[in-house]
């Protein structure tokens, strides 16, 4: 796998820590997966209910690497500013950037989300930007300083799977030596398989965990299912072809009609 | 004086984002703060005065995808 700013990861599962039933079952489906990345967010805390402090201390006790993002934002200075706030508070140059430009798909703003990141990486920010698969913006979060890249599957929260195969595709392709990371949209284990055979380095994914009538279960298949899609793409899969080709030996077959 | 704390009125005494904190019962917490936009890191806190209709965000760890 390719290593994140320098970091290799044990596998390829990034899990969201959002609307699960419970803390508790938050944690189990952590353990269950064994999943290498949480994210988070930041939102305001009060000073009486301190409910934060709560969450942080089980987020610390799970181990894993922390993955802050600008969830919400909807301009530059925004999303900017949050991630000088995220990386004070959570202690890591890690941003998972989103700078959202339409409000029904959750579409990132790919003209904000370029300067934001750019911003950013000059600041000594390691940036994961949630982007869409144009080719074109991806050249450009990369020169903007971006080691990584976070396509979306499809909208956030839509469970629908890899909407754009063949932009998806196109972009492996188009950047070998890139860490690829699908970012949102994912419903089933079978797509995040699909989106590893496809030759992508990690899924983030969070909704389709915890909105599962047993959060820990379906990570744990979400994990089975990365890994199988692992062991597939280092297998080298065969090509597909239109036609029908026969597995059965034709030589020797009966002659029988 | 009268300032914003996360989007509510709030009355303070303090005149610092410190001593703020401290009022409003964040003493030891892990939280980014802002002041009327702009990100006011932990060391510059005992630093930054504040005038009235500041508008002051406090944040903290929260669940996130």
């Amino acid at each position: 796998m390719r290593d994140f700013y320098g970091i290799p990861l044990a596998n390829g599962l990034m899990l969201g820590t959002a609307q699960y039933p419970s803390p508790a079952i938050l944690a189990e489906a952590f353990q269950r997966s064994g999943a290498s990345v949480a994210t988070v967010s930041l939102r305001r805390e009060s000073g009486a209910g301190r409910a934060g402090q709560d969450f942080w201390a089980l987020i610390k006790d799970l181990g894993v690497r922390v993955l802050p993002n600008t969830a919400g934002c909807h301009s530059v200075k925004e999303a900017v500013t949050t991630a000088h706030m995220a990386r004070e508070v959570f202690g890591t140059k890690w941003i998972k950037l989103e700078v959202i430009g339409e409000d029904d798909t959750l579409q990132p703003d790919v003209f904000g989300l370029v300067e934001a990141a750019r911003i950013l990486a000059e600041d000594g920010f390691q940036v994961f930007p949630y982007t869409t698969e144009d080719l074109v913006v991806a050249d450009r979060l990369l020169h903007a300083g971006c080691e990584v890249l976070m396509p979306w599957g499809a909208p956030i929260g839509s469970g629908k799977g890899l909407n754009n195969l063949f932009g998806l595709r196109a972009m492996r392709a188009h950047f070998p030596d890139i860490p690829l990371v699908i970012d949102a949209g994912l419903g089933l284990p079978s797509q995040a398989a699909q989106a590893i055979e496809l030759g992508y380095d990690a899924v983030l994914l969070n909704t389709a965990v915890a909105k599962a009538g047993d959060p820990a279960q379906m990570a744990e298949a979400f994990a089975a299912a990365i890994f199988a899609g692992k062991l597939a793409a280092d297998a080298d899969p065969m090509e597909p072809r239109d036609m029908a080709a026969p597995s059965t030996p034709v030589i020797g077959q009966a002659y029988l009609s | 004086m009268n300032i914003q704390l996360n989007g509510k009125p709030h009355s303070t005494m303090a005149d610092t984002l410190a001593l703020l904190l401290d009022e409003a019962g964040y003493g030891g917490a892990a939280v980014a703060t802002a002041v009327n936009g702009s990100f006011i890191p932990l060391t510059q806190r005992t630093y930054q005065a504040l005038r009235d209709g500041d508008q002051i965000e406090v944040l903290a760890p929260m669940q996130g995808g």
